[in-house]
């Protein structure tokens, strides 16, 4: 992305001489060490800080004492900054840099656990793992949806609209059916119809993309709202009291200590969203669609030379897109709540986010929406503990972490070549 | 969908009424010139003629109104398939057509006759106040659209797309807010600086992607996406604080801005239109001059029309990215800091902002990215939501409709084709209407 367009503005985004990327890092993660080691560990009491793979306090648990695993682990950290900044190569880049940050968080849980009120010295694991991939579903439907889109070159802005109107039709459908699978087709329709609006406009019309996708949000904020307020609101027990998809619990897998209760126990949404990401990951790098998915978004010109129909490929990812997101708006609607206005509230930039994060990979979507789900999650879990630590400042995190991903502080993203400009076959 | 049949354009109660007029008189001139003047330079056409020609053909103003006339049919269409009673009577419909078409009319007649005594003029008003009213109502809604619009549109011409107009609106209300009652100034400067203090908000918020894009080349629409997000959870998080939030209440509201830094009211006590329309207006004409007659204004239009071209003339492209976020950003914080310093609030809640730095994306769109042109669309956008209000509490209409409207006319005004195929409108013989801007990610 960034740096192609605008040559002497890439310059400066090139580390050259001593100060290489890898040195960089190393430096934002020695000060992050210090502040884990020098902050977390005087903060931190002596309590035991329990990591119980429970949902509450009892059951086995991994105990360290408060303050010796703050400035443990903020050693750690420091000790893989060092390792950066002496000039490790360059393969051991990603692993000393996670292995860093990892440790970081678990310092800073340490703190956080120990410093709790009295009695609540524990942090249920499998609490905050079930709570991540929760938090995390809309986020991997989401971005899912941006890669179908962003793959064959189409920018997906409207992720926002596409969950939103989803939900909705799950919602509406569903109750009027009284079929949970009703309302899933549902919700599907309803999220490629945005979808569909969007490849007409951006396909057909030549339409900005970006501008269509902000549109298209509002759109859906609008109509939705307007049919809550006149339908759903008037009467609810007919028009918004969807039945709801109950868990489906896994034999034997739903064992599995930790990953079990969190993983295994789930609803459709959940194993859907993971099937979605082998599938498309399969799909994209493996398939002759997925090599000409990827072509039309790098290269259209080339693809249509080779005699791939790029318009007609577009579109059809592109309602696919919209599905997928519907679904994930269902997710919402068909398991856990009724609907109500403006209901993803910002989701689907967040699942951009992940998109973006995840450098436009379905795996990477996927591992981002986890990260971001964790840090939701995580600012849950703060809150009851009555951390000095307010939920808003993690709630920024996913943010500020795509904002330094994309100016090239961590690594290098860049999206398909072809990604928001319309072709015109000539 | 078969009431598009059913009622002919029945939903536009005021600009149908004479568009029809026109649009009928004027497929007649069509045909007979059509059939008149093959291509070659026949008489000179009269003034009036040339009017009538251009009414029809897909230029800026046509392409507008009638984006406005279909939206407004989508909206009667939404109105119709969400009311019970009226939907029964389609039931009926091939028994007693006249039945559905009463109805109808009644429900959407009425929806835009309140939306338009909501923000133009009541006939039943009685009193100055009355009938000054929803002017009031309409411009106090406008002025902060009109920066918000500003800040997108003037991006736009360099290049830029500013998606970050709602979190720059965002951090322009908090400095404005907090200058507003923390500083104890007398009543002038108290405001003046209170203003100030929100332009500098928005522009330190605009600064931050100008020089990532500058510096880095991070794609804009990206990090003011991201800044949006992280301006909100800013405010949610400031008003909670000691000495912020409202010491008598329990909820997320901020202390009240000072008497003193309040934008004076321009029509007495009783309504709300405010001095920050006049504001708004010296700001449209400060943009279109620096746009137009700077040096700035050029080099930023060079650099959106050919960023390479730019730099090989000795334009310092990296300079100018940054000048026009941190412009950018200082009309959206002026434009956010109206939403405490007006009449709208006087203290922060984490909604305080509204949508008004969404909405600034269509009223720049709908303006075609030139400042008059952003002027008037803000002035639409601020009617049709004074409009809205009346309409949600006398017709029952809700106010979310407004949004709908506003959204399908920016996406029939992006794609002039789509409306130049439907009403078969000539082509225009000057303006290009696309408004093709950024490129992608």
């Amino acid at each position: 992305m960034s740096t192609t367009a605008v040559p002497d503005v890439a310059v400066a985004a090139v580390a050259e001489g001593f100060w290489t990327r890898n040195r960089k890092v190393g430096l934002v993660l020695l000060a992050l060490g210090l502040l884990a080691t020098v902050l977390f560990g005087a903060l931190a009491t002596g309590e035991q800080a329990r990591f119980t793979l429970s949902e509450d306090a009892a059951g086995a648990a991994l105990e360290v004492n408060g303050t010796v695993g703050a400035i443990v682990f903020g050693l750690i950290v420091l000790a893989a900054g060092g390792a950066l900044l002496a000039g490790l190569p360059k393969r051991w880049f990603v692993p000393v840099l996670a292995a860093g940050l990892v440790a970081f968080v678990l310092s800073f849980l340490c703190w956080q656990v120990s410093a709790a009120p009295t009695g609540q010295n524990f942090m249920p694991l499998v609490n905050i793992v079930r709570g991540t991939f929760l938090l995390a579903l809309p986020l991997i439907f989401g971005s899912l949806a941006g890669v179908l889109c962003e793959r064959s070159g189409v920018v997906n802005v409207a992720i926002e609209g596409q969950l939103l109107m989803g939900a909705f039709s799950g919602a509406l459908f569903g109750s009027i059916s009284g079929s949970v699978w009703v309302g899933l087709v549902a919700a599907a329709i309803g999220g490629s119809l945005i979808s569909l609006l969007l490849a007409v406009f951006s396909i057909r019309y030549l339409v900005d993309q970006v501008v269509m996708g902000i549109v298209l949000n509002l759109l859906a904020v609008g109509i939705t709202g307007f049919l809550y307020e006149r339908l759903m609101q008037t009467d609810a027990a007919r028009y918004n009291s969807a039945p709801r998809f109950s868990n489906w619990e896994i034999p034997l897998l739903s064992d599995i200590p930790l990953l079990g209760p969190a993983l295994f126990r789930g609803n459709i949404f959940l194993y859907l969203a993971l099937l979605l990401v082998l599938v498309i990951h399969i799909a994209l790098f493996r398939t002759r669609w997925g090599l000409r998915t990827r072509s039309v978004g790098e290269h259209p010109t080339a693809a249509d030379t080779l005699g791939v129909r790029v318009l007609g490929l577009r579109y059809r990812n592109v309602v696919m897109a919209g599905a997928v997101a519907g679904i994930g708006g269902a997710s919402y609607t068909l398991a856990l709540f009724s609907f109500t206005k403006n209901m993803i509230g910002g989701k689907g930039f967040i699942a951009l986010a992940a998109l973006i994060f995840g450098r436009w990979s379905p795996t990477g979507a996927l591992l981002a929406a986890l990260f971001f789900g964790f840090a939701d999650q995580l600012a849950t879990y703060l809150g009851a503990i009555n951390s000095v630590i307010p939920g808003q400042f993690l709630a920024m995190l996913p943010y500020l972490a795509t904002i330094l991903a994309v100016a090239g502080l961590v690594g290098r993203v860049r999206a398909p070549a072809a990604d928001g400009k319309p072709y015109i076959k000539g | 969908m078969s009431d598009r049949n059913a009622q002919p354009g029945s939903p536009d109660k005021e600009p149908a009424s004479e568009d029809q007029a026109g649009r009928t008189a004027l497929g007649n001139t069509e045909r007979a010139e059509a059939a008149t003047t093959p291509g070659e330079p026949g008489p000179r056409p009269t003034l009036g003629r040339l009017f009538l020609e251009n009414l029809w053909a897909a230029n800026t103003f046509t392409v507008t109104l009638l984006s406005l006339v279909l939206a407004m049919v989508v909206g009667a269409i939404l109105m119709i398939i969400s009311d019970p009673e009226v939907l029964a009577t389609y039931g009926y419909i091939t028994a007693r057509p006249s039945d559905a078409i009463n109805a109808s009319w009644t429900l959407v007649s009425e929806a835009y006759a309140n939306l338009f005594k909501g923000s133009v003029f009541d006939p039943a008003a009685t009193t100055v106040n009355a009938a000054l009213s929803p002017i009031s109502e309409t411009l106090t809604y406008t002025a902060p659209l009109v920066f918000t619009g500003l800040s997108v549109a003037l991006a736009f011409r360099g290049g830029l797309f500013n998606i970050g107009a709602q979190g720059q609106a965002t951090m322009g209300v908090i400095l404005a807010a907090l200058a507003g009652f923390l500083l104890p100034l007398p009543p002038g400067l108290h405001l003046l600086v209170a203003v100030l203090a929100g332009a500098l908000g928005g522009a330190i918020w605009g600064f931050v992607p100008g020089i990532l894009k500058a510096r880095t080349g991070a794609h804009e629409v990206i990090n003011t996406i991201m800044l949006n997000y992280i301006a909100v959870y800013f405010l949610t998080w400031l008003i909670v604080q000691n000495g912020v939030q409202d010491p008598t209440r329990t909820d997320a509201i901020s202390r009240p801005v000072d008497a003193s830094a309040q934008l004076p009211r321009l029509f007495g006590d009783g309504l709300r239109a405010h001095a920050g329309i006049i504001l708004a207006v010296l700001a449209t004409w400060a943009v279109a001059w620096l746009l137009n007659r700077s040096t700035l204004g050029f080099e930023l239009r060079a650099v959106g029309a050919n960023p390479d071209a730019a730099r090989t003339a000795g334009i310092s492209v990296t300079r100018t990215y940054v000048l026009i976020m941190v412009f950018a950003g200082a009309l959206a914080g002026l434009g956010g800091s109206q939403m405490v310093l007006g009449t709208t609030a006087a203290a922060l809640t984490p909604l305080v902002v509204a949508q008004i730095g969404f909405d600034g994306i269509l009223v720049a769109l709908l303006g075609r990215v030139k400042p008059w042109g952003v002027a008037l669309a803000a002035l639409l956008f601020g009617a049709l939501q004074a409009g809205g209000n009346r309409m949600q509490s006398y017709s029952g209409i809700s106010l979310e409709l407004v949004t709908v409207l506003q959204a399908l006319i920016v996406i029939f005004i992006a794609a002039p084709a789509l409306v130049k195929a439907i009403f078969q409108l000539r082509a225009a013989r000057t303006a290009r209407l696309q408004t093709s801007l950024a490129k992608g990610w």
